[in-house]
């Protein structure tokens, strides 16, 4: 038993007999898997805003997820009570679709592997660390943010931490527990000049704690590149509108990979052949210098885990091999369905979700070009380095996604900042348009958060700078 | 035995967490528990593809140590953890900074009467027939076209949940509210490729939810028409944005309009209150009292009344969305519009928001636009609330002379939301109800569009 495993199951107060028990009553003869999800989960926020750290939040939160599948069928139950009664009641409700009679003999959980690695190591989580820590932290901010420049008028800042212990057993026999701590600092600064007022943000994290930040006084740098942002956008001129040539700078542009192609590669969608990938598999879609990878074993990482919510240990899966479409990202279920390897992409907001394949970290491998050749490139267009959100259609595969700091680029410079300008193209397309790929690969900071079916996830993803010969600029100025 | 706590003990349990926070050096507190429980059926393909049950419980504690305060919530119950619960909640207020401004609203502002404003229907439907409900959606989108060959997926969920809100002031207050919606998203293909959309039905009482006949045909209506959809030029043109879409453009207000935005210094409509932002035959209200709303409650999330207020009356804002804290930063009365998640302070939004339906009809507006684009899909987050800024992703149709002429995708329209809704030109006269926001049919003069 780990170290992980053992400090879950002490703090769920259950015993083996009974996860045995409910494994028992859910796994009959006609369910082709089950599993129990137990889940812990504290979180804390604390907030400033007009220079007075003046909100405090925390949440507390625990309870057990039973899920049963047959054929393409999911039942599934949830509980916030954890005592035998409430386990096998889930346990019923989610046999329910198995349409057969009740199971009484126990399932054995005999595998209990050790975690191979520990990707989040920590001595103490945050949620330990005195509440006041994180007040003086934002508290600089503040003040390094007003410093920064005058023009600053307002200060928004945010420290958010989590502590979720995991423990999931499952009708394989298998049991596996983590402790996934998560914490993200973020910085928002508005500015304004005669009348003129304009946003800057900055954020940042991962499954590290307070001491992240501290380093180097590296939250100082959250607040001067928000303010920088808020500042260089006064002189922010309308963005263009129409076709044009985009160089994507590296890191967080690489939420294009997240929407243009990560989730059309999602194994839900393609077995039920409901994405623009989904007849794609070993075909060219993207030019030959994209390599684009999920990986889930990233040290310290958003995105990272040591296993996904099933107990499948976390993997690299090459999604594009120069080019080509090579693999899905797989959970359980849809990997027997589609009888392809399972990647350890099964995920869960909470104990009240099901289980769906998604992204961790996402990311295009580096290339041979020097960024500043990329910009040279290009004699009209736009270069972005930073964006908000972005969206997809699974199903025609048009995505967008909006910069919040974007240049024109006029003879191969960087000439003017331009208003927010939103990016739309299709994303079994737009990889082909992808001509030049940098050396600088980066990745994103770590304030990725990945929305599917209602349910939110931590995300990271990761960029070199590249060159798209052709998307759609959705500016102002026609 | 059965360890479901009854109504009676939820109230008692406010009060006892209230005093215990008093008794722990709070000077003032305030508790929100709800409980509720869901069926959520999910078919596909004709086949049960998910089935979730459950029931839950949340509780929610706020206290102020003078101008001090913490919000917390928790999903246990038990006696020892409460105690821990209430202990680290007073803790944590004790670490944040002194807030001038906080505080409860005043004694004598609270909701003394709570009217029956039909938001719970009691109706408990059955597993079965909730996937009964769910595949004949479906099989209605199969049927109504051939060129719908996959889908993913009906769904048909019920829930049904009750809120008590307790504060140190003496208010009490409770209600129980229901919901229940049947969804389907059809896909189409032809040799060209593939198109989604979707359709569904909302309602606080079972017997007025939409027949699943009429779901599924109406989603297979917008699907098909999808198909063969291409980009347009980039150009300059007048813009029609259907219900659902236009149904966006109010949200975008309701954000402006929030009394935290506004003193942030984060909203586009700064300084707006009284001034002409809209033609004159434009009129929004916000009706927290509406019966069987969506939005509807008879107490907002400090326990003040909601009430019927014009947003927008003839083209003038006439009111902000206000609670206590944001309207004393404002230096204005709360106007009940505190929205409340468990266990954190206050915020404000919307009840059912909405704008009068105008005269014309929608088939009259798409006949007088010459060349302009019809709006039915928006994607992506291209707002900037601080400037108004606005760039998203569209599909929809392309219209020429006055007629639907062809689909197109892959194309952003973008303007500044105060431009758009100074440029308002028709409202339709098609306002129907499915959430919580709701907008007829809306035609701007003219918006830039980005595509090839």
């Amino acid at each position: 038993m780990t170290k992980n495993e053992a400090g879950a199951l002490a703090r769920f107060g259950v015993t083996d007999r009974e996860i045995e028990q409910a494994l028992g009553r859910v796994k009959v003869s006609t369910v082709d898997y089950a599993d129990l999800y137990f889940e812990y989960c504290q979180s804390e926020s604390v907030s400033m805003e007009e220079g007075i750290v003046k909100r405090a939040t925390k949440s507390i939160g625990q309870g057990v997820g039973v899920r049963a599948t047959v054929g393409e069928k999911t039942g599934f139950a949830y509980s916030d009570e954890l005592t035998p009664k409430d386990l096998n009641i889930a346990a019923e409700t989610a046999r329910y679709i198995a349409d057969s009679a009740e199971g009484i003999a126990p399932v054995s959980v005999t595998h209990r592997p050790a975690l191979a690695r520990n990707l989040y190591p920590h001595d103490r989580p945050d949620i330990e660390v005195a509440t006041c820590d994180r007040v003086t932290l934002l508290n600089a901010i503040d003040a390094e943010a007003r410093r920064y420049d005058p023009r600053i008028r307002n200060v928004m800042a945010a420290y958010n931490t989590e502590y979720k212990v995991m423990l999931v057993a499952t009708s394989d026999g298998l049991m596996v527990g983590d402790i996934q701590p998560l914490s993200r600092l973020q910085v928002t600064c508005i500015a304004e000049e005669n009348g003129n007022r304009q946003v800057g943000t900055f954020g940042g994290g991962g499954r590290i704690g307070l001491e992240y930040f501290q380093k180097d006084q590296r939250y100082l740098h959250f607040a001067q590149e928000a303010a920088r942002e808020a500042i260089l956008n006064l002189s922010a001129v309308d963005a263009p509108a129409g076709v044009m040539p985009v160089v994507l700078g590296g890191g967080w542009p690489g939420i294009l990979l997240h929407e243009a192609i990560g989730h059309g590669l999602e194994a839900d969608f393609n077995r039920k052949k409901t994405s623009a990938f989904s007849h794609l598999l070993g075909k060219q879609v993207a030019s030959e210098v994209c390599t684009i990878v999920d990986d889930g074993t990233l040290p310290f990482r958003r995105g990272s885990l040591n296993v996904d919510d099933e107990g499948t240990p976390t993997s690299r899966t090459v999604l594009i091999e120069r080019g080509i479409l090579r693999g899905y990202i797989t959970d359980k279920l849809n990997a027997r369905l589609m009888g392809i390897p399972v990647t350890g992409n099964g995920r869960r907001e909470s104990y009240q979700s099901v289980v769906l394949p998604r992204m961790t970290n996402t990311f295009m491998l580096a290339g041979e070009s020097d960024p500043q050749d990329i910009i040279k490139s290009v004699k009209r267009g736009l270069y972005a380095v930073s964006f908000g959100g972005g969206q997809v259609d699974i199903t025609n595969g048009k995505f967008v996604f909006s910069a919040s700091e974007a240049y024109l680029i006029e003879d191969g410079q960087i000439t003017k900042p331009v208003k927010g300008a939103t990016l739309i193209g299709s994303g079994p397309e737009i990889l082909k348009q992808v001509s030049m790929v940098g050396h600088d690969l980066k990745l994103d900071e770590g304030i990725g958060t990945c929305g599917k079916e209602g349910q939110s996830v931590p995300v990271g993803v990761g960029l070199p700078t590249i060159r798209i010969d052709e998307i759609t600029v959705g500016g102002t100025k026609a | 035995m059965t360890r479901m706590i009854g109504e009676q003990d939820y109230s008692t349990l406010a009060q006892d967490l209230l005093a215990r926070a008093s008794k722990q050096g709070a000077t003032a507190a305030d508790v929100m528990v709800a409980d509720g429980e869901t069926l959520s059926v999910q078919v596909r393909m004709g086949a049960v593809d998910r089935l979730t049950k459950a029931r839950e419980k949340r509780l929610g504690l706020r206290v102020f140590f003078g101008q001090r305060s913490a919000s917390a919530s928790t999903s246990d119950f038990s006696r020892d953890s409460l105690e821990r619960f209430v202990g680290e909640t007073c803790a944590l207020a004790q670490a944040v900074i002194e807030d001038p401004v906080s505080g409860l609203p005043e004694p004598g502002q609270y909701a003394m009467a709570f009217p029956d404003l039909s938001i719970y229907d009691p109706t408990k439907l059955q597993t079965d027939q909730q996937i009964d409900l769910a595949i004949r959606t479906e099989r209605a989108a199969f049927a109504a076209d051939p060129r719908v060959t996959n889908s993913e997926g009906a769904e048909c969920d019920s829930s049904s949940g009750r809120i008590i809100l307790a504060n140190s002031h003496g208010f009490l207050g409770q209600y129980a509210n229901s919901s229940f919606s049947l969804s389907v998203s059809p896909i189409a293909s032809d040799g060209a490729g593939m198109q989604r959309d979707y359709w569904y039905g909302v309602d606080r009482s079972f017997a007025k939810l939409e027949s699943p006949e009429a779901i599924g045909k109406e989603a297979t209506r917008r699907t098909v028409r999808k198909l063969g959809a291409r980009k347009v030029p980039t150009c300059s043109a007048p813009v029609v944005f259907d219900p659902e879409v236009a149904g966006s453009l109010l949200s975008h207000l309701c954000s402006a309009l929030s009394g935290y935005a506004l003193y942030k210094g984060a909203s586009f409509l700064i300084g707006q209150l009284g001034a002409q932002i809209a033609p004159e035959f434009v009129t929004i209200y916000d009706d927290g009292l509406m019966p069987g709303g969506l939005g509807t409650r008879p107490f907002d999330g400090e326990g003040l009344s909601t009430r019927k207020q014009a947003v927008v009356e003839r083209g003038r804002l006439t009111s902000y969305l206000l609670d206590t804290y944001s309207g004393k930063k404002l230096g204005m009365a709360s106007t009940g519009s505190a929205s409340r998640s468990i266990g954190e302070s206050p915020s404000v939004g919307p009840t059912n928001f909405y704008m009068v339906p105008g005269t014309t009809a929608p088939e009259t507006i798409l006949a007088s636009v010459k060349q302009g684009l019809y709006v039915t899909d928006l994607i992506g987050f291209g707002i900037n609330m601080v400037t108004g800024d606005y760039s998203r992703g569209a599909s929809g149709f392309w219209i020429e002379n006055g007629e639907l002429a062809y689909p197109v995708e892959e194309i952003t329209i973008a303007g500044n939301l105060k431009q758009m809704y100074a440029n308002i030109e028709t409202i339709g006269t098609d306002l129907v109800f499915r959430g919580r926001i709701a907008c007829p049919t809306v035609k701007l003069a003219e918006m830039t569009i980005a595509g090839q």
